[in-house]
């Protein structure tokens, strides 16, 4: 793998961690060990290699974007994690993590979501594995996303609004945390991104690197052996973008996370301590966290994964903003021009390349299109009537 | 090559080898043959707080601990997340709240509970000299496990500020040595796996962790969470040196008792310990 495992004390330069209440300290070492031995044996991979090729569908095609590049003077591909089961990457990781608390014994997932895919994943991955899953959602992402929630109830998890703070997916992860500290012996805490305590941030990517390492290949093939000039990605809490990056990170692509303006952790956070991880974090003054405002409930959220942090740090990585209404120009674009109706969350990615189309023309960049926007049509509906 | 703990800083001190000012006052009680009563209060929760820590002193309370408001108290549950809540929206902060209990003459004990990016975000010395000028002796941070305390406690020991670990029912045997080894102040026992508030019952696991804490220190073994009357502190206190009390006294202070409501609580928990 090009990107190194985490120190022993799960740090990504200086940051990470494991910052959880002491209850917790022990399940996280259970988690840690249990990871490190599945992941190095090859019956675990090949079990979990078949689901996601059987049950998931992948490996996801790369498509190239020509009316698109056209009219962006770009050449745009996307890496179609759209198209996997339940229509995001979300559902490697899923996958992954359920596999993983069935071999530890664990017959319960909980699980926190933003915009509602993580959730409808894990239900799905509950569902196919026979296991009980209750996800917490922030009420106001509950009304944003109603359609994910019907989904996430129709596969058989119960869905609890976060009624705190800012009802949003912060909320979400505090409250999957104080269940999980409740719940412990029998529940596996499914964290959907490469956030909170080691050994999340690490194990979520590694279950990603299947983005990064089907991409590479297919680049290889549709460049002729060259590399794109560019891969970019939307960043939250950053699996998606990790995943992708993870294929390029030893070669000379520029590597671009894209984060929203109202909840741009590297762009206007400072290093800061939450869910169980150092990293850039919004917060004000006295270090109280601050409430991301985004329009795409699945970027809503004020930190973001360590190993972003570390990236930007040491300059492997570089971390772009857009404005919602950028967002949903690029929504907008991409329908038209491609036939293809993204996620509010990739469209963040498609809008920084749009606005910086003079500098980037000419240039290859490989788009993960990380999600489908199917749950976001009843929301652009009403905001552009 | 992954670099080790003290080349990554965070080699984990020594705990000082003898008790602060907040242990030694504890164990003063404790050996005068008194079950120990530690309050919990959240800073900065309307005007009359100051008041509220006087009252729950006065009425009995062997040392008080202070909630310093945090944004995402992810160890606590409804009521100190409303409490805090409420608080910040009130325009607390740790500044205010530190500033405010200089002027809080309670005759008792200070410690201070938070979450660690308070600590961090202001800069481990400055927390720590704030807190001491403020006349606050020990502090819990209960998102800070051992594995991480090595910063803070590098800053807090010196500054004199005892940092209290919590023990919880998960860890095992050969953890625990480990944690209560890094405590000072207390030996805060986690009573049961979840977060902070009222139960019916007090759970097993609380009796479980008080011994297990009891066999193996002689430091001051408090549990925690789950602790909700006069009769559940007196039925752990049989086995732990004392408890905690912190949602069903807060929830008193959020539904409107005031100074006189807490401190009539915490007056009927102390008559429960010294009758037990």
């Amino acid at each position: 793998m090009s990107l190194p495992e985490p120190s022993s004390s799960g740090r990504f330069g200086e940051f990470g961690g494991r910052y959880v209440p002491e209850t917790l300290v022990p399940a996280c070492q259970e988690l840690e060990a249990a990871f490190r031995e599945a992941w190095a044996d090859q019956s675990f991979r090949d079990e979990l290699d078949g689901l996601l090729a059987d049950y998931a569908g992948r490996p996801s095609p790369i498509t190239e974007c020509h009316r698109l590049s056209a009219e962006l003077g770009v050449r745009v591909l996307l890496k179609r994690e759209d198209l996997n089961h339940t229509g995001s990457h979300k559902i490697n990781n899923v996958l992954g993590q359920a596999l993983l608390a069935k071999r530890m014994g664990k017959t319960r997932l909980v699980a926190e979501t933003g915009a509602g895919q993580h959730g409808v994943a894990s239900a799905t991955a509950a569902a196919l594995m026979g296991m009980e899953c209750k996800v917490f959602m922030g009420e106001v992402d509950m009304e944003r996303q109603a359609l994910n929630v019907f989904r996430m109830r129709l596969l058989g998890a119960e869905v609890v609004p976060a009624m705190s703070g800012s009802r949003t997916l912060k909320d979400a992860v505090n409250e999957a945390m104080r269940d999980w500290v409740a719940t412990v012996e029998n529940t596996h805490y499914c964290l959907g991104s490469v956030m909170g305590p080691h050994p999340y941030p690490w194990m979520v990517r590694e279950f990603h690197t299947v983005i990064g390492k089907e991409s590479r290949e297919q680049c290889a093939k549709l460049l002729d052996n060259e590399i794109p000039d560019v891969v970019t990605a939307c960043v939250g809490g950053g699996s998606n973008a990790i995943g992708i990056f993870s294929g390029f990170a030893d070669t000379t692509a520029e590597l671009v996370g894209v984060e929203p303006a109202g909840g741009a952790a590297v762009g206007r956070g400072v290093p800061g301590v939450v869910h169980g991880m150092k990293s850039y974090l919004m917060q004000d003054e006295f270090g109280q966290v601050q409430e991301a405002h985004s329009i795409s409930a699945g970027l809503d959220y004020p930190g973001v994964g360590p190993e972003h942090s570390h990236l930007s740090s040491i300059g492997r990585a570089r971390y772009e903003q857009v404005t919602d209404d950028e967002v949903i120009a690029a929504f907008q674009l991409l329908s038209r021009t491609e036939g293809i109706i993204p996620a509010l969350e990739p469209a963040h990615a498609l809008a920084w390349i749009s606005r910086d189309r003079a500098k980037l023309a000419g240039k290859t960049v490989l788009l993960n299109m990380s999600g489908r926007g199917d749950k976001d049509v009843g929301q652009m509906m009403e905001i552009l009537g | 090559m992954t670099p080790t703990l003290a080349e990554e800083g965070l080699t984990i001190p020594d705990a000082p080898s003898e008790p602060g000012e907040f242990e030694r006052s504890l164990r003063a009680t404790r050996e005068s043959g008194r079950k120990l009563l530690v309050a919990y209060v959240t800073g900065g929760l309307h005007d009359e707080w100051p008041d509220v820590v006087r009252a729950v002193a006065d009425a009995g309370a062997d040392a008080i601990e202070i909630g310093i408001p945090f944004s995402d108290p992810v160890m606590d549950g409804p009521i100190i997340q409303e409490a805090s809540e409420l608080a910040l929206r009130d325009g607390a902060s740790p500044v205010t709240v530190l500033d405010t209990l200089r002027t809080i003459d309670a005759g008792v004990p200070l410690a201070v509970m938070t979450y660690y990016n308070l600590a961090f975000h202001m800069g481990h010395e400055r927390f720590a000299s704030l807190m001491y000028e403020a006349g606050v002796r020990a502090a819990i941070l209960p998102d800070l496990p051992l594995e991480e305390v090595g910063p803070w406690a590098t800053a807090a020991d010196p500054a004199g500020i005892e940092t209290v670990m919590l023990a919880a029912p998960t860890a095992p045997d050969e953890r625990l040595p480990r944690v209560v080894a890094r405590s000072r102040g207390f030996v805060y026992a986690v009573g049961l796996l979840g977060v902070t508030g009222e139960r019916d019952a007090l759970a097993e696991s609380s009796l479980v962790i008080a011994r297990r804490l009891k066999a193996i220190t002689d430091k001051p073994v408090l549990v925690g969470v789950g602790v909700s009357n006069g009769q559940q502190a007196a039925e752990v206190s049989q086995v732990a040196d004392g408890c905690v009390i912190g949602s069903a006294l807060m929830r008193r202070v959020v539904e409107g008792e005031g100074p006189a409501g807490a401190g009539a609580f915490i007056a009927e928990v102390r008559a429960a310990l010294d009758e037990s």
